[in-house]
C-alpha cells in the first residue's frame, strides 16, 4: 500500500510532478503568448461589445441620476396614497436642479413614455418653478398639486417610482409587443400595434425554408463533389465556390435584375407562354424573392461542410451495402445518409444562424412582407436611434442562436460537428 | 453428387474502361463450387475488375459471366446473393458489430430470432463471440478483418468475394488470418474468389490460382504446379524466386533443348520453344539447382560467389554463374560444411527437367 502512495521521484530526487511542471511551464506560456492576441482581439471585438450592448439594452440610468432625492425618499412610500410632503420636497430640489441645467425637457419626455400626460404637467411645473411662484416656506405639496390635478392622481406619482431602477426589461418586452403596465404586469400591446412579434416569427421561418432549401439542393451538388472524378468535380467546386468570391450586394442585385416584373425570369415565362405578358408574377419584394436570393447566397455554407464529409465515406461502404442484398435506396438511406449526419447538422446550423440575421438581402429584394427581424434592428440604429432598443434585439437574436445550438448539441451532439 | 465445374463461368469476357484500353482480355475462366480459386497478379492486371464485374459493380463489356448456369450481367448487385469482403473492411462504422451482421438478414427480412440465431454462429466462425455490441472503430484491424468475412458469411451466400482483404494486417496477424479464412472455407465450403498480389497469400489457401497479368489469365492451376511448372516467364517470375538465362536454342528433341547462352550452353525442358533458333528464356528455381551436387547432373557449371546473405534458417548465395550475376542460390543451414566465402570459386548443378526453356523476356 505504502508504495502507491508513495511519491514518485525523478532520479535527481525532485518529486516528478514539480519537475514535469517545471519542463511544461516554458511551453505553457510560449502557447498562451501565442494565442493572447487572438484572445485580447476577442475580447476587444466581440465580448466587449456584447456587454457593452447588453448593458446599453437594459440601461435606464438616466432618470435615476435625474431624481435621485426623489427617488431616496420614495422609498418608504408604500405607493397607495398620495406621497408625502417630504417627497414633494426632493421632487422640487431635484427639479430645479433639472431646470438649472436644461434638462427638465429630457425628464418630461422619459416620463411620458412612462405614462402620457407627463410632458404637460412637467412643462407647467417648469414655468411655475421659473417665475419663482413657489414658495419653500409653505407646504411645497400644496403648492406643486395646485400647478395642475394631474399632480393630484396617484397614478403619476406610482409612474414615477416605476422609473426609480437604473435597470429596466421594457426594450425586451418591447420586442416581443409587450410592456409593464401600471401594476407592474407584463401586458400585450394592442393588436394594431403588434408589429415584432410578426417579424421575429416570420425571421425563424425564413430561415428554416431557406435551411431546408439549402439542403435540398446542396445535398446532391455535394454528393456529386464528392464522387465525381478530380477534373469535373473542381469543376463544379469553382462553379459552387465562384458566387461565394463574388461581392454579396453585386449578387443580390443581379437577382434584382433577374426577378423583377420585366426581367428575365419573368420574359422567359412569358416567352414560353407560362404565364401571360400582362399578368407577370411578382418574384420580387416578397418572401419568394428572400426565399431565392438567400438560398443561393448561403448555398456554400451548406455544400461545403456537406462535401468535407462526405468526401471520408468510402465508395466501398455503399458497395458493401448493395453486395450484402440492399437495394441502392436502403444502402443510401441506411448507410450513407446517417454517416453524413455531422455534415448535414453543421450546414443546417450554420445556414440557419446565418440566415436568421440575414440583412443585406432581405432588405433589397425582400420589399415589406419580406423584411426581416435585422432589417429591423438597422432601423432602429440608423432612422430612430433607439440603440437600446436595437441591442435589445440583437441580444435576443443572440440568445436565440444560442438556444439553437444547445438544442442542437442536445439532440445530435456538437462533438458531431465537422465544419471541415 | 458431383459438383458444379462451371459453378461461376467468365465466357469470353472483355472489359474496357475508356474505349481504348482493354483491362481485361478474353477471359474464360470456370470456378467450381466450393472451390478456393486466388487471382493473383500484379496491381492493374485486371484482377480487381474481374471480382467487381462478378459482384455486380462494374459490367462487362464484351462477353458474359454465369452463376450456376445463369448469366448475371444484368442483375445489379444487390440481387446476385454474392457476399463480398472489402480491401478495408467497408464495415458500416455507425453500426454495432451485431448490426453490421445483422444488415444483409434484416433486408432479406429474416425473422428477429432467426437473425439473431445466424449472427450468433457466424461470430462464432470467426472466434468473436461476444463482440455484438462493439462499434467497428473499438475493434482491432484483425478484428475488424473478421467481423467483415463473417458478415459476407452470415447470409449463406454461395459464392464469397475477397478483395485483398488482409491487405492492411501486420505480417503476423495476416498469416494467422490466412489458415482461419482457409479453414473457414474448408468447414462450409462456401465458393471463394479471393484477390490479392501477395503470391505467399496465394500459394497457401487456395485450391487453384489465376496469375494475371496484362488483362489475362496466364496460368490458371493448383499452387504446386504454378510454382513448379510455370507455363511462361511471367509466372516463373512472379511466383517465387527465380534464375534466368537468355539465349537460343540451337538443338532441340522431345524432352530436352541446348540453349546457348552468351558464354556457354545449357541443356534445358523444352516448355514453350519449338524449334532451333528460337530465342528463350530459361528458368531454374534456387532451390533446384545444388552445390557439389553428389549425384550426377546433366548441367554443371562454376560458379563465382559475389554475396552471402544470412536468412536464418538458409543462407542466399549470389553467384555469377555463366554471366548472370544474380545467380541465387538457397543453401540450408544445416549443410555447414560447405565454405562459403566471397570470391570463391564453386560447382553448381541441376538437371535440365527442371531447366525450363519458357518465352523470351
Amino acid at each position: 500500500m505504502s508504495s502507491e502512495t508513495k511519491q514518485i521521484l525523478t532520479t535527481d530526487g525532485i518529486p516528478l510532478e514539480i519537475s514535469l511542471k517545471k519542463a511544461e511551464r516554458k511551453n505553457k506560456i510560449k502557447a498562451f503568448l501565442l494565442v493572447a492576441p487572438l484572445l485580447l482581439f476577442l475580447i476587444i471585438t466581440y465580448i466587449f461589445p456584447i456587454g457593452e450592448m447588453f448593458t446599453r439594452s437594459i440601461d435606464d440610468k438616466m432618470i435615476t441620476n435625474m431624481l435621485p432625492k426623489t427617488f431616496k425618499s420614495m422609498e418608504t412610500w408604500d405607493g397607495k396614497d398620495l406621497p408625502s410632503e417630504e417627497v414633494f420636497a426632493s421632487f422640487l430640489s431635484d427639479f430645479k436642479i433639472l431646470v438649472d441645467k436644461k434638462e427638465h425637457g429630457k425628464l418630461a419626455q422619459r416620463l411620458n413614455k412612462e405614462k402620457n400626460g407627463f410632458n404637460t404637467i412637467t412643462k407647467k411645473l417648469f414655468r411655475q418653478v421659473k417665475r419663482n411662484k413657489i414658495d419653500e416656506t409653505q407646504s411645497i405639496k400644496e403648492q406643486i398639486m395646485k400647478v395642475h390635478k394631474r399632480w393630484r392622481n396617484v397614478e403619476y406619482w406610482q409612474a414615477i417610482k416605476r422609473t426609480a431602477p437604473p435597470y429596466t426589461s421594457a426594450k425586451y418586452l418591447k420586442a416581443m409587443d409587450m410592456y409593464l403596465n401600471e401594476d407592474n404586469k407584463i401586458t400585450q400591446v394592442s393588436e394594431d400595434r403588434r408589429i415584432h412579434r410578426i417579424l421575429w416569427l416570420r425571421t425563424v421561418e425564413v430561415a428554416f425554408f431557406v435551411t431546408v432549401f439549402c439542403f435540398l439542393m446542396g445535398y446532391p451538388i455535394a454528393h456529386l463533389l464528392a464522387t465525381l472524378p478530380m477534373k469535373y468535380s473542381n469543376l463544379l467546386m469553382i462553379c459552387v465556390l465562384l458566387p461565394f468570391w463574388t461581392s454579396l450586394l453585386v449578387r443580390t442585385a443581379s437577382w434584382m435584375i433577374l426577378l423583377q416584373q420585366q426581367g428575365v425570369v419573368n420574359d422567359f415565362f412569358v416567352m414560353i407562354g407560362l404565364v401571360s405578358d400582362d399578368n407577370r408574377p411578382e418574384m420580387m419584394y416578397n418572401k419568394v424573392g428572400t426565399y431565392v436570393a438567400m438560398t443561393q447566397i448561403l448555398l456554400p455554407f451548406m455544400v461545403l461542410p456537406l462535401y468535407s464529409v462526405m468526401k471520408t465515406i468510402s465508395p466501398s461502404l455503399m458497395r458493401a451495402g448493395k453486395s450484402l442484398g440492399g437495394t441502392p435506396f436502403i444502402a443510401f438511406w441506411k448507410v450513407y445518409f446517417p454517416l453524413t449526419i455531422p455534415g448535414i447538422g453543421a450546414g443546417c446550423l450554420l445556414v440557419f444562424i446565418l440566415a436568421i440575421g440575414y440583412y443585406i438581402t432581405p432588405a433589397l429584394v425582400g420589399g415589406a412582407s419580406g423584411t426581416l427581424i435585422s432589417n429591423q434592428i438597422a432601423y432602429h440604429m440608423k432612422t430612430t436611434l433607439d440603440w437600446s432598443f436595437a441591442s435589445a434585439m440583437g441580444l435576443m437574436l443572440l440568445g436565440g442562436v444560442l438556444v439553437i445550438y444547445w438544442l442542437y448539441n442536445k439532440l445530435v451532439g456538437v462533438d458531431n460537428i465537422k465544419l471541415g | 453428387m458431383s459438383k458444379n465445374t462451371e459453378f461461376v463461368k467468365f465466357d469470353k469476357v472483355d472489359k474496357s474502361y475508356d474505349g481504348k484500353v482493354l483491362v481485361v482480355k478474353d477471359l474464360n475462366l470456370n470456378i467450381s463450387e466450393g472451390e478456393f480459386i486466388t487471382m493473383l497478379g500484379p496491381s492493374g492486371s485486371g484482377k480487381t475488375t474481374c471480382l467487381m464485374m462478378l459482384a455486380g459493380f462494374e459490367t462487362p463489356t464484351n462477353g458474359e459471366i454465369y452463376l450456376d448456369s445463369n448469366p448475371i450481367s444484368n442483375i445489379p448487385p444487390h440481387k446476385r446473393g454474392i457476399g463480398m469482403v472489402f480491401q478495408n473492411y467497408a464495415l458500416f462504422p455507425h453500426m454495432t458489430v451485431y448490426e453490421n451482421l445483422a444488415f444483409p438478414l434484416r433486408v432479406r427480412k429474416v425473422q428477429k430470432d432467426e437473425i439473431d440465431k445466424k449472427v450468433d454462429k457466424a461470430l462464432s466462425m470467426v472466434s468473436l463471440s461476444g463482440f455484438e455490441s462493439r462499434m467497428p472503430a473499438q475493434l482491432s484491424g484483425g478484428q475488424q478483418q473478421r467481423v467483415a468475412v463473417a458478415r459476407a458469411l452470415v447470409f449463406d451466400p454461395a459464392v464469397v468475394l475477397m478483395d485483398e482483404p488482409l491487405g492492411a494486417l501486420d505480417k503476423n496477424l495476416r498469416e494467422s488470418m490466412q489458415y482461419e479464412i482457409k479453414h473457414i472455407h474448408e468447414n462450409i465450403g462456401v465458393t471463394v474468389v479471393y484477390v490479392t498480389h501477395d503470391q505467399g497469400e496465394a500459394l497457401t489457401m487456395s485450391n487453384r490460382i489465376a496469375v494475371f497479368n496484362d488483362g489475362k489469365v496466364q496460368q490458371l492451376s493448383s499452387p504446386d504446379k504454378l510454382y513448379e511448372e510455370p507455363v511462361n516467364s511471367f509466372v516463373a517470375e512472379f511466383i517465387g524466386e527465380n534464375n534466368t538465362f537468355g539465349g537460343e536454342v540451337t538443338d532441340i528433341s522431345k524432352d530436352v533443348c541446348k540453349v546457348k547462352l552468351q558464354n556457354g550452353e545449357i541443356l534445358a525442358n523444352p516448355i514453350s520453344v519449338n524449334s532451333k533458333g528460337d530465342k528463350t528464356t530459361v528458368s531454374i528455381r534456387p532451390e533446384r539447382a545444388l552445390i557439389n551436387p553428389k549425384n550426377k547432373m546433366d548441367n554443371n557449371q562454376t560458379g563465382k560467389i559475389e554475396e552471402v546473405i544470412y536468412h536464418g534458417d538458409h543462407t542466399r548465395v549470389r553467384l555469377d554463374l555463366l554471366g548472370n550475376k544474380d545467380f541465387i542460390l538457397k543453401v540450408p543451414n544445416s549443410s555447414n560444411e560447405l565454405d562459403l566465402k566471397l570470391g570463391n570459386e564453386i560447382k553448381v548443378g541441376w538437371n535440365s527437367q527442371d531447366a525450363r526453356a519458357l518465352d523470351p523476356k
